[in-house]
């Protein structure tokens, strides 16, 4: 067995009970603990009892397997499964207004297309845009706007899902 | 029925027959329902502390869940330590904490408090029940959470009008909770590994901890022990589980454990980790941990296994030490067959020399203060043949409980181990009492720790719970003196206990029976007097104010760096051992 203590990102899906309280204690583990919360996000899922975690966190392969172990210990937590060790698909979504003047209008409409960006508030002073994608791409996509003037940023955080059904692994990634 | 009632009888169908608690303005209707019926005994105490702790003793003592019941507010923030230290040290308890009325629930209304909230990072699991119609249920799951896979406290929350509201009352008999699945069965090819590891390794050893106690295994840790003539270190929470006085015991381990349990787990090749969590109590640096040996490591908590940074584990099982050890000793029978009988000779040469070279000793002359080891000492050899129950609090006490009271049985020992809370000891022993009412129970107190919890001395006369505490009696906070002597230059800094009351007078204050011994000579007739008495003693030690608890593995030391006995610019007089490192395998002298 080979333990690593590089720190790496990792996506952990959870399904949980669907109660009040739940949020609490996983977010309440991870300040308890010391582990880090890049993003956390839960939704509803087709079984109105069940909610759908996904957490993007950090930490080297024991902390990781702390935190995998920790959350398999929360009574309400179903299932537990770090998507990072197999093929899975994930995708991030933002909202950005960006400050356009005369002159920078057609550029940020040529980054937001080179994105696949939408446009989908306008103002004589600002683009809003729409965007999905990997954190990769959003990042990326960012950082081309940065320049021109970010007035104001909203990111859902990560959600996530195995491409396979669990059990089935796969040694593909995404993208 | 009316939520009340259906709690009463929730609790029946669990076979509770006490409860410790104090009323409040939210669980009137439940105490009000409590005190007509006779089934189940309310144990009323002097604070909501006291009750928990007291559940605490008797779950520790019996296996069996010990119950809360306090009011919301400050009802519930007095019993955040107990369920604290609960959860550090895997006792079963489940508090039923009241609550404002539903409606009123985050109107900032008279004593509420976020009971939740507050208990959500010192219980394995709460409850806040809404509707009346879940209150069996969901103490149905309570009881199985706590005493199910690695035992924990609960807490359920009861709004007033939960327990005034009726339902029809069933209990359910199964529980459904499809996240929690505690209990696992070690894996067979690792038990099979452990077994072949075991029988090949020429320095064994045991080191087994609470999670043995609270499996029930100590048989079958007697049985490894015996088949594979392997030492057996326990932790402080492992007292008991295996006899102090068999010829395989080494003792506590850790850092005020004995010179040959530390010396054997620093030099064996293999360690048996049974039901016990690398505490930072017990490996000193973690990096110099037991550093030939492989690991092997029985729990049936997954995150108690691999937790401990630098410290590798060879062969994880995880599962139930009882179910495991069942196993492992079927499987070492057959491998150990026909092995070299003299394989461990060796090795047990070397243990037997250390024992020999470095006994846990102190030493009592006739015209001097009563050393705290001695009064300890005779306790223990005036009461052994009761099988007693032993209580502790915390500081130099405890350790000198733990070194010098030597237990045979399991569920002897009631200890605050992982939180380390000063004021268990004195409400856990009577938690212990009201269970077994017929038998001794002991509690080793201090002068500071006895006056956290002193109140419940009412309630021990009140129920006729006839504990017999011993306060050794040096008018400090020995054990943080203890530290300033030897990491602060001798600044006691808050330590010295002025204004202690006279504990003779306090015990009769209360209608209790006070006892004082003051030279070695007084000892044994006040421990004598104290057993033969009906009702609550109170004996007052009072022993040398500067004697400190060795052996030592200051912190951050490896677990062949002890501390024998104070370092030279403690006690100038008789200064020739100070401190054994096995390097050298030699004494340093000053
Ligand atoms: C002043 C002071 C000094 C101390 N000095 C020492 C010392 O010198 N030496 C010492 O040992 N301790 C000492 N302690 C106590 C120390 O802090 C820890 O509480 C103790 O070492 C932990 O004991 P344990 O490893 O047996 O674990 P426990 O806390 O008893 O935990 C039990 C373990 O067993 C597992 N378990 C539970 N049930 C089962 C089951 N059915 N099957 C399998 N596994 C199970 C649990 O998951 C857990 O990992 C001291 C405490 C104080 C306050
Ligand atoms: C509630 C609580 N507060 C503070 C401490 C820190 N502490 C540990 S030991 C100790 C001194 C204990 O004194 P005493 O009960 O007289 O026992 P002694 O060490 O003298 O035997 C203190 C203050 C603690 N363990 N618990």
């Amino acid at each position: 067995m080979s333990v690593e203590s590089v720190e790496r990102e990792h996506i952990v899906s959870m399904r949980v009970e669907n109660r009040s309280g739940v949020l609490a204690r996983v977010a309440g583990l991870f300040s308890g603990r010391g582990y880090n919360i890049e993003s956390l996000t839960v939704a509803p899922t087709l079984d109105p009892t069940i909610s759908m975690m996904t957490i993007v966190t950090k930490g080297d392969d024991l902390i990781i397997e702390q935190i995998l172990k920790q959350l398999n210990k929360l009574v309400e937590a179903i299932s537990v499964v770090d998507l990072t060790e197999r093929a899975y698909i994930d995708r991030d979504m933002a909202i950005i207004k960006v400050k356009t003047t005369l002159e920078t209008r057609a550029e940020v409409f040529r980054i937001a297309e080179i994105f696949r960006a939408r446009v989908i508030d306008s103002t004589n002073t600002m683009y809003t845009l729409e965007v999905t994608g990997t954190g990769r791409k959003i990042e990326a996509m960012i950082y081309q706007l940065e320049s021109l003037g970010i007035e104001e940023l909203v990111r859902a955080g990560h959600i996530a899902v195995a491409r396979e059904p669990y059990g089935a692994d796969t040694d593909r990634r995404s993208e | 029925m009316n939520g009340s009632k259906i709690f009463i009888e929730a609790l029946k169908c669990e076979g509770v027959d006490v409860i410790f608690g104090l009323p409040g303005g939210v669980v009137l209707k439940i105490f009000d329902e409590l005190h007509q019926q006779s089934d189940i005994q309310v144990v009323v105490t002097r604070h909501e502390q006291g009750a928990g702790h007291m559940a605490e003793g008797y779950a520790k003592a019996t296996g069996r869940p010990g119950i809360v019941l306090v009011t919301s507010g400050p009802g519930m923030t007095n019993i955040v330590t107990p369920l604290a230290d609960a959860y550090m040290d895997s006792v079963p308890i489940i508090v039923f904490t009241g609550q404002v009325s539903t409606q009123l629930i985050g109107n900032d209304a008279f004593q509420e408090a976020d009971n939740l909230g507050i208990s959500r990072p010192c219980t394995k699991h709460n409850f806040l029940v809404r509707d009346v119609k879940d209150l069996a249920r969901t103490i149905r799951e309570a009881f199985h959470i706590a005493t199910t896979g690695r035992p924990g406290p609960v807490l359920v929350d009861i709004p007033k009008d939960v327990s005034i509201n009726t339902a029809e009352f069933k209990y359910p008999k199964k529980v459904n909770l499809r996240g929690y699945n505690p209990n696992h069965c070690g894996d067979k090819t690792q038990v099979t590994r452990a077994a072949e590891a075991i029988s090949q390794a020429k320095r064994p050893i045991i080191y087994v901890g609470g999670g043995a106690v609270f499996s029930n295994a100590a048989d079958e840790v007697k049985a490894l022990a015996e088949i594979g003539n392997i030492p057996v270190d326990m932790t402080l929470m492992g007292l008991g589980v295996f006899p102090a006085t068999h010829p395989l015991s080494l003792g506590m381990l850790g850092m005020h454990g004995s010179y040959t349990a530390n010396m054997a787990i620093h030099h064996a090749d293999l360690v048996i980790a049974v039901g016990s969590r690398f505490d930072d109590r017990v490996t000193g640096k973690t990096s110099e941990f037991c550093p030939k040996a492989k690991i092997i490591h029985i729990d049936i908590d997954p995150t108690s296994i691999r937790k401990v940074r630098d410290i590798e584990v060879h062969i994880p099982i995880l599962g139930d030490v009882k179910a495991v050890l069942m196993e492992l000793t079927q499987a070492l029978k057959v491998s150990i067959d026909g092995r070299k009988k003299d394989l461990r000779e060796p090795w047990w040469n070397q243990l037997r020399d250390w024992m020999d070279r470095y006994p846990l000793t102190y030493a009592q002359s006739d015209d001097e203060a009563i050393k705290p080891q001695y009064v300890i000492d005779r306790l223990y050899r005036l009461t052994t043949d009761n099988d007693p129950i032993v209580s502790t609090d915390v500081g130099q006490h405890q350790m000198w409980a733990a070194q010098y009271f030597k237990l045979e049985h399991p569920r002897r020992w009631l200890t605050s181990g992982g939180l380390g809370t000063m004021g268990f000891g004195f409400p856990a022993a009577m938690g212990a009492q009201r269970a077994y009412p017929g038998r001794l129970v002991l509690c080793v107190s201090g002068d500071g720790s006895f006056q956290m919890n002193l109140q419940e001395l009412a309630t021990a006369v009140l129920y006729k719970l006839p504990v017999k505490v011993a306060i050794i009696n040096n008018h400090y906070h020995g054990m943080v003196r203890q530290w300033q002597d030897l990491f602060y230059e001798g600044r006691y800094a808050s330590s010295y206990l002025s204004g202690l009351p006279d504990y003779v007078k306090l015990a009769e204050a209360y209608g209790a029976l006070g006892l004082r011994a003051t030279s070695p000579s007084d000892v044994d007739a006040v421990i004598q007097e104290a057993v033969h008495m009906d009702g609550p003693v109170l004996m007052d030690f009072e022993v040398s104010r500067s004697e400190n608890c060795y052996p030592m593995i200051p912190a951050g030391g490896a677990n062949n760096e002890m501390l024998l006995q104070d370092p030279p610019h403690l006690s100038p007089a008789t200064k020739s051992l100070v401190g054994v490192s096995d390097d050298s395998d030699s004494v340093l002298t000053a």
